[in-house]
């Protein structure tokens, strides 16, 4: 459940934005890399339970997943990998190196004002 | 309605800590690894006995994180090693700041090394950087070979895998393809240093002491 510190993290960041826009946010988009590991549903549920009386509930919240890429050792292609099969697509090398996993951001929020 | 661009990173709290502990054990040239597992892998044993092995040879202390008790610090300090036990309360993993408030509580000046003992879990721990030198994977036989296909996460970014309790696997005790653990680490990760041992009985463990003690110049480089 790190999911519940990606939510508040989350609310935390929009609340902090909301004071500055003087909005009511409605929607929210955030993106996420492969390797933390974060599930849309449960980071959803934690949101919805965190949210509660603040400016946040009721928002829609967008999660984009951002895939996971290699490059290859042996041809020096650069490719998107999936951990059940990481061989490069180009030349089916397994001599690998993982590039850095795209972090946790918060990209965009909906501002409703009046 | 209006859109706002943010671009916050959203652990943005628990990453400048762990940029302050970076910065603290860079200064410091000290090695700090960041222990991950199931629970019940053995990672205390594994402590235990590397810390009364290498007594006079390396000091090393100890950040033990769980939900409740500080059964595992005391197990630690039973080896005149100094340890702090942070419980969690439900929390599933450490945060870079409990790691830095424990950092402060630690007499590093005699120190080698730091143990960050984390929550046992394979997954939620990765996902959260604590300013380590590097991670260590722990995988008992008795969870089973798939663990690194299944929870590639924590193999992709770890720098050793001990591979403990491989005991059992005399007698067949459990089903356990060690070779089918090595590959999978492997193609997830080519420079994982894989060493199987048995905490308990001493066990393939030098192997690991030797890549410690490296690890430990290297940080002082």
């Amino acid at each position: 459940m790190h999911e519940a510190a990606v939510a508040q993290g989350l609310i935390e960041a929009i609340l902090c934005e909301a004071e500055k826009q003087g909005g009511r946010p409605i929607r929210a988009r955030m993106s996420c890399g492969t390797l933390n590991a974060v599930n849309d549903e449960v980071v959803r549920f934690a949101f919805e339970a965190i949210a509660e009386g603040t400016v946040c509930e009721g928002m829609t919240l967008e999660i984009e997943h951002k895939p996971l890429q290699a490059k290859c050792r042996t041809c020096g292609g650069t490719y998107i990998v999936t951990l059940s099969d990481a061989r490069c697509p180009r030349c089916a090398g397994t001599d690998f190196e993982l590039l850095p996993d795209a972090p946790l951001v918060l990209d965009e929020i909906e501002f409703e004002k009046e | 309605m209006e859109k706002v661009n943010v671009g916050s990173r959203i652990l943005g709290a628990n990453e400048q800590y762990a940029m302050k502990n970076i910065e603290l054990l860079a200064q410091r040239k000290q090695l700090c690894l960041n222990m991950i597992s199931s629970p019940g892998s053995g990672k205390t044993t594994i402590l235990v006995r590397t810390i009364s092995d290498l007594k006079g040879q390396l000091r090393i202390g100890v950040i033990e994180g769980d939900l409740q008790t500080d059964i595992d610090a005391q197990r630690i300090r039973a080896t005149q090693a100094p340890a702090i036990q942070i419980n969690t309360e439900g929390a599933c993993h450490l945060s870079a700041r409990q790691v830095y408030e424990a950092l402060g509580r630690l007499p590093l000046d005699a120190l080698d090394a730091i143990v960050i003992e984390n929550v046992g879990n394979l997954v939620c721990p990765a996902a959260f950087e604590l300013g380590e030198t590097g991670k260590i994977v722990v995988l008992s036989v008795a969870e089973g070979d798939d663990k690194p296909v299944k929870y590639p996460g924590i193999f992709a970014k770890s720098r050793a895998l001990l591979v403990n309790k491989i005991d059992l696997l005399r007698g067949a005790l459990v089903e356990f393809d060690l070779d089918r653990v090595k590959a999978d680490a492997r193609r997830l990760n080519k420079s994982i240093e894989i060493f199987p041992v048995c905490a308990k009985s001493g066990e393939g463990m030098q192997n690991w002491y030797d890549w410690l003690g490296a690890q430990v110049r290297q940080s002082r480089l």
